[in-house]
């Protein structure tokens, strides 16, 4: 672990629904090339939060500066933002008209400008890192979900983002595909790769995770490294939660 | 897969529809009874026709359609008013869709003043008959702005039509999962990129079959302009009827050249619509 300046920095950061107070007082740090694992039961705010971080959602008060660019809604840099940011959903948002490799080339192609030779090469590259470059001319809903979800990793990693977000990647996956993700976004972590992940695979937690995050009722209760987070976690719910999610 | 050997029927058939059902249900009866019904309506209407005095001159009707002589094959004036009806609902569809997809973004667009002024617009053209509308640009708006009965005729549809094409189009963009938004705004396209690339072309399988009602809506709509002697199908069917009295055999082919247009349109849209299906 570094101790530069943060690439995410989180200050008193608020966010409302209408009148629902669904972020309090969020205050957390992320250094370049730290993994961050955010969990929490749900209804947490566990994706409100990282969807503030890429501005899908605005929050309402406090200071949220990414790789130095602070973010706010209606900001002009938010686009070249996004770009340094990937995001992984849980129900994969690939674009079903378009092909697997033009799914991973229309980011680089429109939005960075580069060619499409230049893209593709770079798509095909990213489809056998996450180990399916035969894929490459089938529609998404011509593959299994695991496949879906690699693909939708490696058309983030296209964008040559410098951290990536994940918001329950492998839950809406049947289990024989959980796998196959989570050992991708492994192998993605060994490369050194930022990583903020919400997720409730404690498994790949322990793996990769350098921070544990446990958020509940919209605000943060616990940060922690694993090594305390998983035997000697200071806070009861988070205990609790523990308890329940690790007995299956 | 243990019941792949044994074959038997366990369970009891399930109750046939009542004899009477099956029976009209059949294609054969179908199209039996539905020749008979237009026979009758053709005989009634013949024999009606008989009794007022009418005298039926079809002979006199194919050279409007064509003429064949030993200067070659020509196609008559109907056919020219047919090209007419087509451009000229050709050129207003395309104006219509445009102004119906600037209506329906600007609904779409989230703010206050575009939503206010789409909404304007929609109650404004719902809200006026499409004849009035047709008089309101020929005598007022054409006077002001100097435009001459055809082009009154073009904006008149196109400016109706628009309204209910954005309609349309705003179903048809609401109808693409908010997921698309994320995943296209999450690696950096701008919203016009989104609608472009992500958006519009997967909400075109949604918007295909309602615009192939409006496209025959439109073709239909346009003999309005008749009423301000622009030449058109319609028109054309009025100027034959006051030379040749046919009124009955006129208005019969004509009715049936603006069904085979707009019949042809249904079933090439359908087919579109099939290889659509398959594409994706
Ligand atoms: N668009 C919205 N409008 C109103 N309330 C919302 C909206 N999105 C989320 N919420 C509320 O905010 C709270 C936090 O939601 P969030 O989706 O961030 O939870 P989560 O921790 O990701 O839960 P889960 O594990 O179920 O995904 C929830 O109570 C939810 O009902
Ligand atoms: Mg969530």
């Amino acid at each position: 672990m570094t101790t530069e300046t943060p690439i995410i920095s989180v200050e008193h950061l608020d966010k409302f629904y209408g009148t629902f107070h669904a972020l309090k007082d969020i205050n957390i740090s992320v250094n370049q090339g730290e993994r961050v694992v955010i969990c929490g039961p749900s209804g947490s705010g566990k994706s409100t939060l990282i969807r503030c971080f890429n501005g899908l959602e605005n929050h309402n008060s406090g200071k949220l500066v990414i790789d130095g660019i602070e973010v706010f809604e209606g900001s002009k840099e938010m686009r070249n933002l996004r770009q340094e940011l990937g995001m992984v959903f849980q129900q994969f948002n690939l674009f079903p008209h378009l092909t697997v490799l033009e799914n991973l080339t229309i980011g680089p192609m429109k939005v960075r400008k580069i060619s499409k030779s230049a893209a593709e090469e770079t798509a095909r590259m990213y489809l056998e890192r996450v180990h399916i470059p035969e894929q490459a001319d089938k529609y998404p809903a011509q593959l299994s979900g695991g496949q879906q979800q690699r693909v939708a990793i490696a058309r983030s990693l296209c964008m040559e983002s410098k951290i990536m977000l994940f918001d329950e990647p492998t839950s809406a996956l049947d289990p024989e595909m959980i796998n196959e993700v989570l050992d991708v976004m492994v192998e993605l972590a060994d490369t050194g790769m930022t990583m903020v992940c919400v997720t409730h695979e404690m498994g790949f937690a322990r793996k990769v995770a350098d921070t544990m995050v446990f958020m509940e009722a919209g605000s943060i209760v616990e940060v922690s490294p694993p090594e305390t987070f998983f035997t000697n976690p200071k806070s009861e719910r988070c205990r609790m939660f523990l308890d329940q999610i690790l007995e299956h | 897969m243990s019941s792949a050997q044994t074959n038997e029927i366990k369970g009891a058939p399930l109750r046939k529809p009542p004899a009477i059902t099956q029976i009209f249900a059949s294609k054969l009866v179908s199209i039996v009874l539905y020749f008979v019904i237009v026979s009758g309506i053709a005989y009634g209407s013949f024999v009606g026709a008989q009794s007022m005095g009418y005298n039926w001159q079809w002979y006199r009707v194919p050279q409007f359609l064509y003429t064949y002589t030993e200067e070659g094959f020509e196609l008559g004036v109907i056919f020219y008013g047919l090209q007419q009806t087509l451009l000229l609902s050709l050129t207003a569809f395309i104006l219509a869709t445009v102004l119906g997809l600037i209506v329906a973004l600007l609904r779409l667009s989230g703010l206050v003043v575009g939503t206010a002024v789409a909404i304007g617009f929609l109650e404004l053209i719902r809200n006026i008959p499409l004849l009035v509308l047709l008089y309101l640009f020929y005598y007022v708006l054409g006077p002001i702005f100097g435009f001459d009965r055809y082009t009154a005729s073009v904006l008149c549809l196109a400016v109706f039509h628009s309204a209910l094409i954005s309609e349309i189009l705003r179903a048809g963009i609401n109808a693409v999962p908010q997921g698309q938004w994320e995943g296209a705004t999450s690696i950096g396209m701008t919203k016009a990129q989104t609608y472009r690339y992500i958006i519009l072309p997967q909400s075109i399988k949604f918007m295909l079959p309602p615009m192939t009602g409006e496209v025959v809506h439109l073709v239909k709509s346009s003999a309005i302009v008749s009423v301000i002697a622009v030449a058109e199908l319609t028109t054309i069917g009025r100027n034959i009827i006051s030379d040749t009295y046919m009124s009955f055999e006129i208005w019969f082919t004509i009715a049936i050249v603006y069904m085979v247009v707009t019949l042809i349109l249904s079933v090439g849209v359908s087919y579109l619509e099939k290889k659509y299906e398959v594409d994706n």
